[in-house]
């Protein structure tokens, strides 16, 4: 069979340069400056992150990947203030952030819905914080339901709703609260394939629709391609920006463009980034001996 | 397998059962104990290790009515077969502290249908009234202190550094130990029977309580303030709302708890309420009484426990485990 001819992930049509371009010339929404991380252990300090710089623009989409391991957990709660950071800083519009605030909303991968509260309840909870009377967050909290397509569902305590509905409502919620960025850790980690691929549509039509820059975590390589404008890579021990890449496949995406060639470059060029071919692969081969019958083969032996 | 399967559902590890076996054997639960007190109490070659005296015979000191061990009956049955006089005659009885059902039962109706026999003494359920105060008195002036010490125990470390060590160390005093403390600062009357139940609860519910705080998955408290929750914000719409339906069934354990200390509290200065009855009946060996005062109290505390339980399910809607018990 002859070896499929992939163009370099680096190549960009010019419609595709020229995206790239005017997004560079938006506002820089978030600015992570030589951020790093050390914990204290048993063995002495651990770094988990070492000199991370990035930017993100105004309705960019990036997205963290990396090895398990890297720190993209800690970046992001160290993003959302949940975490401070040894060194370094994190400027939002300019300003420096410290602690945790409704400026930067959070998705979490476990359901973090109050379960004590109807899903509108829920979807309210950061309006009423910063002030808001209980008649315009009740009606500001329904357009956002509206949004997330769950009108039927608005008077239902989480529980009742599937893992699914519960992002949507963990998404409704964050938005409601009026952030500059929606920082997202592993939001559809626990879900199912075909659960998971319907809400990466859902995040990405809202994301066309409002004004929101997002910022999201995940280690699943065809996730990221297809949600991101650039792609963060992490590495391991300590976590360091390994490569930032730009997408190169054309939005608005679709399901199809899983096979295309632009976004097969990419896969292939995440794939050596993070599971790099390494010395000794040997831990890896199983000590296969034969178990059946000689011609019981479901495999043709060459 | 599948008829395997359904007629050997109870030997299934943390199987369900069907409604109908699940009903059947929660009352079995009651029956069993029941029957075996019946067995014991009706059936003359279970146990009954003694003798009632109907004919005296020729055994002198002998009386009718008379209750004594099978051993002293034999021997003087055979010292009168042997001088040849007359047989004394008996039957196997049970000793007077194990009373048969059908007597407590009467025991029961007849506290609460006839006036007491001495002047001095209480109806029943007057002394079952005073006792059922003191509990919820005592449980109620412990509540409103430690349920909130808890709370704020289980949420801020510096609270609970300077509390818990403490009420660690308090938990290990025994109540009752503080009965003569307590008679001489708070007089002889309810006081120091309500301080008694106050101490065997207190420290143990502020610990449970904090416990129970500090289990509230920690991610909702970080969901908050990602919404822009501040301090007490986070404690009034995220920590107290979400341990609430735990509390709730600690609170009924507690409850528990405070009775078993009622006993000795009530011994405690002049004794009073169910306590009184009891230890007065058992003087008179109206044991018949004792037992149907005693289980009055269990009836009572299970009772309170369903209906506390139920109101559960009504106050926390959105509580899964709640709805399953």
């Amino acid at each position: 069979m002859k070896p499929l001819v992939l163009p370099s992930y680096l190549d960009q049509d010019p419609a595709v340069k020229n995206r790239f371009d005017a997004l560079k010339q938006r506002d820089i929404i978030l600015d992570v400056k030589n951020l790093g991380k050390k914990f204290p252990s048993k063995n002495g300090e651990v770094t988990a992150l070492k000199d991370i710089n990035f930017v993100t623009h105004r309705r960019e989409f990036v997205c963290v990947i990396g090895p398990s391991g890297c720190g993209k957990s800690t970046l992001i709660r160290i993003l959302a203030g949940l975490e401070s950071a040894s060194s370094g800083e994190v400027l939002l519009d300019g300003k420096p952030v410290s602690g945790p605030g409704p400026d930067r909303g959070m998705v979490f991968q476990g359901y973090t819905l109050f379960p004590w509260l109807t899903v509108k309840k829920n979807v309210m909870f950061g309006l009423l914080n910063q002030g808001a009377s209980v008649v315009h967050a009740e009606s500001e909290a329904m357009q956002w339901i509206d949004l997330v397509g769950l009108e039927r569902f608005a008077d239902n305590y989480p529980d009742q709703l599937s893992g699914g509905m519960k992002q949507r409502v963990a998404i409704a919620r964050a938005l409601a609260a009026k952030p500059r960025i929606l920082l997202m850790d592993e939001p559809f980690g626990a879900l199912d394939a075909q659960t998971r691929a319907k809400m990466q549509a859902y995040l990405l039509e809202i994301w066309r629709n409002i004004d929101i820059t997002i910022l999201f975590i995940t280690h699943d390589l065809d996730e990221a391609i297809y949600l991101a404008d650039r792609i963060l890579v992490l590495k391991a021990n300590p976590g360091e920006v390994h490569e930032l890449i730009e997408v190169s496949v054309p939005r608005p995406r679709n399901p199809e463009q899983f096979i295309s060639p632009e976004f097969l470059a990419t896969r292939k060029r995440l794939d050596e980034l993070i599971h790099p071919p390494s010395e000794d692969d040997d831990d890896d081969k199983l000590n296969m001996i034969r178990f059946t019958q000689a011609g019981d083969d479901i495999e043709p032996n060459e | 397998m599948s008829n395997n399967k359904k007629s050997k559902k109870w030997l299934e590890p943390r199987v369900e059962l069907p409604t109908a076996q699940y009903r059947l054997i929660t009352l079995a639960s009651f029956v069993l104990p029941i029957l075996i007190w019946c067995l014991v109490s009706y059936v003359p070659f279970i146990w009954h290790p003694n003798v009632q005296i109907t004919d005296p015979g020729g055994v002198g000191y002998f009386k009718e009515g008379m209750m004594l061990k099978r051993e002293v009956f034999d021997t003087e049955s055979a010292k009168m077969a042997s001088e040849s006089k007359a047989l004394p005659h008996g039957i196997p009885a049970n000793p007077i502290y194990l009373p048969a059902p059908d007597e407590v039962v009467r025991a029961l109706y007849t506290s609460f249908t006839t006036e007491p026999q001495r002047r001095s003494e209480q109806w029943l359920h007057e002394s079952l009234w005073h006792s059922i105060t003191v509990v919820f008195t005592a449980f109620f002036l412990s509540s409103i202190i430690a349920v909130p010490l808890g709370i704020i125990c289980g949420t801020y470390a510096a609270a609970s550094r300077l509390t818990e060590p403490f009420v660690e160390f308090f938990r290990y005093l025994p109540a009752p130990a503080f009965g003569a403390l307590a008679v001489a600062v708070l007089g002889i009357h309810d006081g120091p029977k309500i301080a008694i139940i106050f101490i065997g609860t207190f420290f143990q519910q502020v610990l449970i309580i904090a416990n129970t705080t500090r289990k509230l998955d920690l991610s909702l408290l970080e969901a908050a303030l990602t919404l822009g929750a501040k301090r007490l914000q986070l404690l009034f719409k995220v920590v107290i709302p979400g341990v609430l339906p735990e509390l709730y069934r600690d609170q009924r354990i507690l409850l528990g708890w405070a009775w078993t200390y009622l006993i000795v509290a009530e011994l405690i200065g002049t004794s009073s309420g169910i306590t009184w009855f009891i230890t007065q009946q058992a003087r008179y060996k109206n044991f018949d009484n004792v037992f149907a005062a005693i289980f009055i109290i269990g009836v009572i505390g299970l009772l309170s426990d369903i209906i506390l339980s139920r109101l559960g399910k009504r106050l926390f809607p959105w509580d899964k485990s709640s709805n399953k018990a």
